[in-house]
């Protein structure tokens, strides 16, 4: 069967990795490349990048960063920030990335993700939803989870796996950074409502928060989280000897 | 040298850095005498079987790659059959027996579709792209469509459901559902398998 995917997510600014790393054996802790080949010999199924430069100078640094990594790194790469147009799609397909993810860029423009789909496969558009819950439900934050767009997350999910969308990262913003858990009750109002992979992501802290997950949902996907596997609070092949030990199929 | 058969489908820069990574002379290219004159061939794609068969044949380059040793990809593995049922009938390569139809009506309903992430190949008949990896190491597929009726050619395949083709040979004509390129060093030892020349 299908393995159960984890996924690094690394932000990227100015060409170096923000948010900070804590590994001891790298030399470089802030390169993308480095951290990028450490992750994929040390068991991530899939690596995120994310692009938070607002500069056109930051941008170019991030593409010459993507092609030096997919030169590298021979795991599927996932490319998101700042993805408002098809043309976007192109400059970071062109450098070596597998899928895009869009996230406001799916909030302005309604028909990004369907002309994306046409053009390059549904497999290639991610949707990521930054997700909040405004008095008893769920709603769609847009601009880095800064501003409440109004709109019922499960419907516009739907939405946009019926444009194209191939994937769902699902970031809740009310368990992110807490490191209590994933928001499986976020989670699972999803994976009901969609028949496409639903990536999780908001609110690791320990392998046992993957556990959970896998176990809570059967039909999640994968679990994504930056800075703990960043600071080595987990490591990567201690939790899927973890899962493994409970019976979750993962790729050892 | 190996050469990726460049006709305007996907993107050809991880399957070329992989090839490069395992020191391999690879090139993309679309010239036919680079092609008539390299080792081995790769035909890669990704998209709809319809739409790249027509480009395949409109470069003229589906009538250079016959004979030589040659590796299809995802798509690229699809165009080596005899029919594929995407979106209508489209005639394939016909280099292999059989038919390229939807995972939708053989698996159970209750499974995402594309068939996407890590995967286990089960082995089923020896092929020499395998010499380095073991049963039921890991690749990575993404793909709604996979090749049927094909029994005598299937050299592995991963469990998604049912038993889905994950790789194919006939002779000296290799192909794999799964990217090889994107399955870490399990992949890159598939592809250094299939880059080395024989021992006379």
């Amino acid at each position: 069967m299908i393995t159960k995917r984890i996924i690094p997510c690394l932000d990227v600014k100015d060409g170096r990795v923000v948010k900070g790393t804590n590994f001891l054996n790298l030399a470089d802790v802030s390169s993308p490349v480095k951290l990028a080949q450490f992750y994929t010999e040390n068991g991530a199924d899939e690596l995120v990048f994310y692009d938070i430069t607002a500069s056109s100078d930051g941008r170019k640094l991030f593409t010459d960063i993507l092609v030096e990594t997919a030169s590298k790194v021979f795991i599927p790469l996932t490319v998101g920030g700042g993805i408002n147009t098809v043309e976007d799609f192109d400059r970071v397909l062109k450098c070596g990335a597998d899928k895009v993810s869009v996230n406001s860029g799916a909030i302005k423009n309604p028909n990004l993700v369907s002309a994306a789909a046409q053009k390059y496969g549904n497999q290639c558009v991610v949707l990521s939803a930054d997700i909040k819950r405004v008095d008893g439900s769920f709603r769609v934050f847009a601009k880095g989870g800064r501003e409440n767009t109004g709109m019922e997350a499960i419907s516009w999910i739907k939405k946009c796996v019926n444009n194209g969308a191939g994937e769902v990262v699902v970031n809740s913003i009310d368990t992110d950074g807490v490191k209590q858990g994933f928001d499986i009750e976020m989670l699972k109002a999803v994976c009901d409502a969609v028949n496409v992979p639903v990536i999780a992501s908001g609110g690791a802290g320990s392998k046992q928060d993957f556990v959970d997950l896998f176990k809570a949902i059967p039909d999640i996907d994968a679990g994504l989280a930056a800075s703990v596997f960043h600071f080595g609070e987990i490591k990567i092949p201690d939790l899927k000897k973890e899962l493994d030990k409970n019976d979750i199929i993962v790729r050892l | 040298m190996i050469a990726i058969i460049d006709y305007g489908v996907g993107n050809l820069f991880s399957l070329c850095s992989s090839l490069k990574i395992i020191g391999e002379d690879a090139v993309i290219t679309s010239d036919e005498n680079v092609i008539k004159s390299a080792d081995k061939l790769i035909l890669p794609g990704v998209g709809a079987f319809g739409d790249a068969m027509e480009k395949l044949s409109e470069s003229g380059l589906d009538k250079v790659i016959s004979g030589k040793d040659i590796m299809g990809i995802c798509l690229g593995m699809q165009l080596l059959f005899e029919k594929s049922f995407e979106y209508g009938e489209h005639k394939g390569l016909g280099l292999i027996k059989g038919n390229v139809v939807p995972i939708e009506d053989y698996i159970p309903n209750n499974l995402k579709i594309p068939h996407i992430g890590w995967n286990a190949l089960h082995f089923k008949n020896n092929s020499k792209i395998y010499k380095y990896i073991n049963e039921n190491d890991c690749v990575y597929f993404v793909h709604s469509f996979y090749a049927a009726d094909c029994d005598e050619s299937v050299t592995a395949t991963a469990e998604y459901g049912k038993e889905l083709t994950a790789s194919v040979q006939k002779g000296n004509v290799y192909g794999c559902q799964f990217h090889p390129e994107k399955s870490g060093n399990v992949g890159l030892k598939i592809l250094k398998a299939f880059c080395e020349k024989e021992e006379k």
